[in-house]
Formats: C-alpha cells, structure tokens, sequence
C-alpha cells in the first residue's frame, strides 16, 4: 500500500476532508488524492445513476492572455483555440515535432484574449514550460495558476439538479464545452459544462483558498441528490466506459493523435505552423501505424495495462487500460493493434497470464448515455 | 479480531485445518485492502500446490493480486460459486468466500503458519 505521505507530494485543498471521509488517498501524479471512499464499483454506480462529486484539484490551471493569445495558441497546440467563440471549450493536445503527444488538454475560450489551458496533472510542469517557451515572441502572456486553483466536477444524470440551485450561472443555457464564469454558492467560480465521466456533468474552478468551503457546500447539494464523494478508482473505469484515453495509458510521447483515434482534433486546415504540423501531415497522409480500438474479452480473466494482443501467432499489439466493466458486467480493454486487426468485429487473443484469452473489437465508447 | 480456529499467513491467506484436509481463502483484512473483487482465477482439482508458491489470482477493479498456498498438497475442490459470484470473497471472506480445498502433504508444515493472536498482530503493525 501506498498510504504514507511523500514530502515532496502536493495536497489538494480538501486532503482533511478526504480523510475525514476515510478515503483511502495514493499518490497519483505528485499528488495525495482519494482513490476510493469505500466501494469503487458503488462509486461508479452512484455516478451512472445519480451523480457524483470528485476533487481535481490536482489539474493543471494555464491561463493564456494578450492581444496575441489566441495566434501563440493556436501554433503551439493542434487545435485552432481562436476558432473558439468566447464561453466555448475545445479538447486539445500540445504534441512535439515529431508528433508525439506531450498532453491532452482542454482549452477554454473566457474572453476575446483570454484562454484558460487545462493540462493532467503529472504534465502540468512540461506542459506549462512547452508554452512558456511556444509563446515567446507573442504578445501573450502565460500564468501558470495550477497551485492556486482547485477544481471539484459535479458528474452525474442530477447535476443539473444538484448545482443548479447554487449558481447564478444558467445551467440550461450551457451547452456541452461550454464554460461561464459566475457564483457557485456565493463563490467567484468558472464553471464548464465538460467532464471525464461520460455522464452529464459540470467542472467548477475556484480559488484554492475557498475550495474546502465550495467543496463542503457541493457534498451536501450532491448527498441531497443521492450523489457522494467518488474517488479516482471510479474516475477510472467511469472514463473508460466512455472511450477516454488516459494519459499514461492510451497517450505519450510515442503516440501521435490519429493512432488514437483523435485526429479530428488535429486541426491542419488552420493557418500558419504549428508544432508537429509536418510530422502529423505525413500520419495524416499515409495512415497511423496501429490503432486504438476497444476490446470486450470473451474469456476468461481481464485484459490489463502491458498484456500483449495476438491476432492469430502474430503479435499485433497491446492493452494500453483494462477492467470489469460495472456497467455492462464484462471485461473491457482499450488496446493499440496493426491497422489490419482493427476493424470492429476482428477477434484477437489477449495473454493474460500465459493463456491467450480470445477479445472482440467494437467500435468505442463502451457506454453512451441515454438522450 | 480475526477466527481464531483458523492459521494465516503472512500473505493474508486463511487456512481452515479439518483432518488431512485444508480449506483456503482470504482475510478480510486482504479483501477490504483489495477493494471489490471482480474475478477470482483458481487451480484445477488435481494440482499439487507447493507450500508457499503461487496458486491463483484474485483480481479487485484496479489490481491483480498473486493467491499463495498456506500449505502443500493436492486441490481436490474448488469453490465454483466464486466464478458466477467473486464478490462473496468480499462480503463473506471466511466462509462462503473459501477459495479451494487441498489434501495436506505434510501435517508438520503447519508449524510455519501464523495462529489468530499473530496474524492481528501482523495486521496491527500495518
């Protein structure tokens, strides 16, 4: 177990409130944060059914100002962020040159010349000095809040209920990628209409120092609703029904976005340069090399992170994230294999365990819900 | 306070001792650390367990774990419920939660196991 606390590991604002809940907190990207209050497989439950609370705090929090903003963006990240009217969001990625993702990313649009960037954690530092070094020589102007900013997520089919009566921001009107910034219980907050869950749901940044009371104020509107706190154990396997990559997992600086599957992300219509344009000209050109596909396993035994993927006595790739599904009560994996195996239906073998254990490709996500 | 009619070792197996047979399973302590067990990989009856050495796999929503033998000797039942229902290692470690049955090899290798007043004691010492 890794229970004890690292001097060197970061505490979000909440780490009493975690514990005073007796969750069980690891270390996850330099941060102590809570990997489960009880049951994992009720915590994800609680969130398809009704909703749920969890502490992000440990996100990175970019925010790109000046009159050049919007230019010095759009030639560091894939995407094209003055595409973006203000109150939109868009899902990101800053790759290097030779394509290779650094991080996935959301950017919001919050004003004319204002972009809030939000990176993973474990990449907030690399992130935050890429664009450092990637907006020099625009007017823009980089300030890196992720030490001053905590993040709680309300996800969950009662979302709506639950933090609507807390803000002054119109829910309704907020469209999915949309963000506005507003009060969340008399707290200045942004609040996003975005989430890692693949339920309806909100993301609310606040300043760290009134984290812990919006935190306190969100738990008791969610616990009215029949939501609880859910720790990463259930962000997990919540995100992977969804068909998010995890970066770590489905993403790194070896995978370029269309072997993810997220090439439409990549924006090589937009203007002028960008990094990674020519290298990911050419994957757009010729095809990726191997393909992110899902996985249901057919056997016996769950498909983990590492397992090699066999189609016939050839090796053709391997499981990036793997787990029981709760929702649909199998296996699940999301797996890289040669663009040959990776059309949905193809039944590969995945070893688990020295036996290879037969899988069948479908088309992601896993779960969708309902209209 | 863990049954005190049962052996434990320090893997946090639960060995039941009923004549020249042996009934295996996991603590609570072990379940409650694993969290929800989803899947439960066990020998084939027939097998000979080595005293010590890997046996099967217990397999909670974020890990997978090794099972250890308390005790040589051969499977002759394995618990066919835990297939359908491996969250009963859960809710019910000590009985509806056992994982196999084995015939003792050798009787003496029960000296090397831990009685219920040292396996608290391991689980107190964290």
């Amino acid at each position: 177990m890794t229970d004890a606390a690292d001097a060197t590991i970061h505490l979000t604002p909440l780490a009493d409130a975690h514990r005073a809940l007796g969750a069980r907190l690891i270390e996850f990207s330099g941060w102590l944060m809570p990997v489960q209050y009880g049951s994992i497989l009720d915590e994800h439950k609680t969130v398809r059914e009704r909703l749920g609370l969890f502490d992000l705090s440990h996100m990175g929090e970019l925010y790109v100002e000046g009159p050049e903003s919007g230019h010095a963006l759009a030639s560091a990240l894939v995407s094209d962020p003055p595409s973006l009217a203000v109150g939109r969001a868009q899902y990101s990625m800053i790759c290097a040159p030779d394509g290779g993702i650094i991080d996935d990313l959301i950017v919001y649009r919050l004003g004319e010349m204002r972009y809030l960037v939000v990176a993973n954690a474990g990449n907030a530092p690399v992130v935050s000095d890429s664009l450092a070094t990637r907006l020099a020589g625009f007017a823009a102007v980089l300030d890196d809040r992720s030490l001053a900013t905590g993040l709680l997520a309300v996800q969950g089919p009662r979302a709506v209920d639950a933090l609507g009566p807390l803000t002054d921001v119109d829910l309704d009107a907020l469209r999915y990628y949309g963000a506005a910034e507003g009060k969340v219980a008399g707290i200045d907050a942004l609040v996003a209409r975005t989430g890692y869950t693949g339920e309806d749901g909100f993301e609310v940044f606040v300043e760290t120092a009134r984290t812990a009371e919006l935190w306190d104020l969100l738990l008791e509107a969610v616990r009215a609703h029949g939501g609880a706190p859910i720790g990463l154990g259930a962000r997990d396997t919540l995100r992977l029904e969804a068909g998010m990559p995890l970066y770590g997992n489905e993403l790194d600086l070896d995978t370029n976005p269309y072997e993810a599957g997220l090439g439409r992300v990549v924006k090589l219509t937009k203007t002028g340069d960008f990094v990674g344009r020519s290298a990911l000209e050419k994957v757009a050109r010729e095809g990726p090399s191997r393909k992110l596909v899902g996985l249901i396993v057919e056997g016996r035994g769950i498909a983990r992170h590492g397992y090699p993927v066999f189609a016939g006595d050839r090796r053709t790739g391997v499981v990036t994230s793997g787990t029981q599904s709760p929702t649909l009560g199998v296996p699940i994996a999301m797996a890289y294999v040669a663009p040959s195996d990776a059309e949905p239906g193809t039944v590969v073998d995945v070893e688990i365990r020295a036996a290879r254990v037969p899988a069948r490709s479908v088309a992601l996500p896993f779960y969708k819900r309902g209209a | 306070m863990v049954p005190s009619d049962l052996r434990y070792t320090k893997d946090h197996e639960w060995v039941r001792i009923d004549g020249d047979e042996a009934t295996i399973g996991i603590t609570s302590y072990a379940a409650d650390q694993l969290g929800d067990i989803v899947f439960v990989e066990l020998p084939e009856t027939g097998r000979t367990l080595d005293q010590f050495a890997a046996f099967g796999v217990v397999e909670s929503v974020k890990a997978v774990s090794d099972l250890f033998a308390p005790l040589s000797g051969e499977v002759s039942e394995t618990n066919q419920e835990l297939g359908p229902k491996p969250e009963l290692v859960n809710s019910d470690p000590f009985d509806a939660g056992w994982m196999i049955r084995v015939r003792i090899a050798d009787p003496g290798q029960v000296e090397a196991l831990l009685d219920a007043h040292a396996y608290d004691a391991l689980i107190a010492a964290g």
